[in-house]
């Protein structure tokens, strides 16, 4: 096969696993904010199911949690096609890290802030959203930077339930031609840019929320 | 000057864990008093702040703001621990500035003033704007409006913090150690600041200070604390030229010679 058409079969691969990482990532955002929430100011009981969620999906394997929602949901009636079951999965499995980075973020925020904003009279929505968030989230983008990058070499495993993602794309190929050489080079690459152009959104991100915080870069 | 007491503590008791920080405590401030709390450090003097900002609770007894309870309210004619919106309530009364300053590093200078008062009071804009203006210039930082704090001198981030609390207009201010974390040439322009302000004895004033010769300035009233009594309390001419207790005359010869 030539290379120009190796490199345009695994490109195809290259789009889904973009859209996966697009979908998943958001998902991801919103289980940490939401859980890291509730372990830090919910009530017993949803600090409790913050714990859970964390315990569960943290420890153990997300090719099983993957295979949970793609093939056992089915048997209790509950079917998902295999894009959903992926960025649910995917989704779940790192907003469960991203969790632990919202709680340490905030509780590194110096506790003289916290007085302030009693001080002032702020409720405690408005201070979180006005004073803590915005400086706890400067410390949350370089640990949420790799998180995204870990999601995006973990939507490999999604190729396990029919997606023709990069993965399996280099699979197919690879079994058909067995220009291995050729085609995991090229693969490699590939994700390579994805996390790269992840890495430098990322970066950029961080400059633009530490103004004024004098750390992180540009002031 | 009126006699009416704006701050009562009756009874008050607090604890840290098994540390007793006051047992059965008596304290009050007349309405546009300015109080001194001088004594060693760890004898209370600013959990009593911390109490009054609300940002410490207490174990026992009660405290009236204003004529009213601060830690507890009237519920079916008994009185009960207060609840958020109360204590929301009662905040109104108070302002604090704290010894490491707790400016807002994310906000410039400006929106550290307009911020609380816009968001909290409800103030437009404009008109939140305007009293920073006007603030920035009481505190001699005018220039100053658009800088992030991290840019300021530890003595211009002060002046900054008494701007925003005032920019709340509390009737009671809370100066906590105000000047403890700056260098020596920084105190003056903050306590400058404080002496404007208590000349015109608009508003009761609660300081806790290391600075003696300015609590002796500033101040009605000067209380020496320890072990979380107030061992002795009086003008300031007197405890510092005749204290009575020995203890009183012990710190203040360690502290003025």
């Amino acid at each position: 096969m030539e290379f120009g058409e190796i490199v345009s079969v695994l490109l195809q691969g290259a789009v889904v696993t973009i859209k996966i990482v697009a979908m998943a990532l958001p998902l991801a955002a919103a289980m940490a904010f939401i859980f890291g929430l509730m372990r830090l100011y919910g009530g017993f009981p949803l600090k409790q199911l913050a714990v859970v969620y964390i315990e569960f999906f943290r420890g153990t394997s997300a090719l099983i949690q993957l295979y949970w929602i793609y093939f056992v949901l089915p048997l209790f009636g509950l079917s998902i096609d295999a894009m959903t079951a992926g960025v649910i999965a995917l989704g779940l499995n790192i907003g469960a890290y991203g969790t632990e980075v919202v709680r340490g973020a905030i509780s590194s925020v110096p506790k003289g802030q916290f007085e302030a904003s009693v001080a002032l009279n702020f409720t405690p929505s408005q201070s979180l959203r006005r004073i803590i968030l915005p400086q706890a989230l400067v410390g949350m983008i370089p640990p949420f930077g790799n998180l995204a990058i870990e999601l995006v070499k973990a939507t490999s495993l999604v190729s396990l339930i029919t997606i023709a993602d990069l993965t399996f794309k280099a699979k197919s190929l690879a079994d058909m031609t067995l220009q291995v050489g050729e085609i995991f080079g090229v693969v490699l690459l590939l994700y390579f840019v994805i996390a790269q152009c992840l890495a430098l959104c990322f970066r950029y991100l961080e400059k633009r929320l530490s103004k004024g915080l004098g750390r992180g870069g540009v002031k | 000057m009126s006699s009416h007491p704006i701050i009562e503590f009756k009874n008050v008791s607090k604890r840290f864990g098994d540390t007793s920080i006051f047992n059965d405590f008596n304290f009050s401030v007349k309405e546009n008093e300015i109080v001194s709390i001088i004594g060693p450090s760890g004898s209370g003097k600013s959990t009593l702040l911390r109490i009054l900002m609300t940002l410490e609770g207490i174990d026992g007894g009660y405290i009236n703001v204003n004529g009213e309870s601060l830690w507890h309210m009237p519920w079916n004619g008994s009185y009960v621990p207060a609840s958020n919106k109360h204590l929301h309530k009662m905040r109104d009364h108070l302002g604090m500035v704290f010894q490491h300053f707790n400016l807002f590093p994310h906000m410039t200078v400006k929106r550290n003033i307009t911020e609380a008062p816009m968001r909290v009071k409800g103030l437009s804009r404009s008109e939140a704007e305007k009293n920073a203006e006007d603030l920035l210039e009481l505190v001699g930082l005018a220039d100053k409006a658009d800088s992030y704090p991290n840019d300021l001198s530890g003595g211009q981030k002060q002046r900054v913090g008494i701007a925003r609390a005032l920019a709340m207009r509390p009737s009671i201010l809370l100066l906590d150690e105000i000047t403890s974390a700056l260098d020596p040439e920084l105190v003056d322009e903050v306590l400058d600041v404080i002496r404007n302000l208590a000349k015109e004895q608009r508003f009761t004033m609660l300081l806790v200070t290391h600075e003696m010769y300015f609590a002796r300035e500033v101040s009605d009233r000067v209380c020496f604390f320890d072990q979380g009594r107030i061992v002795e309390e009086g003008a300031p001419e007197d405890i510092f030229t005749s204290p009575k207790e020995e203890r009183t005359k012990a710190f203040l010869n360690a502290y003025l010679n």
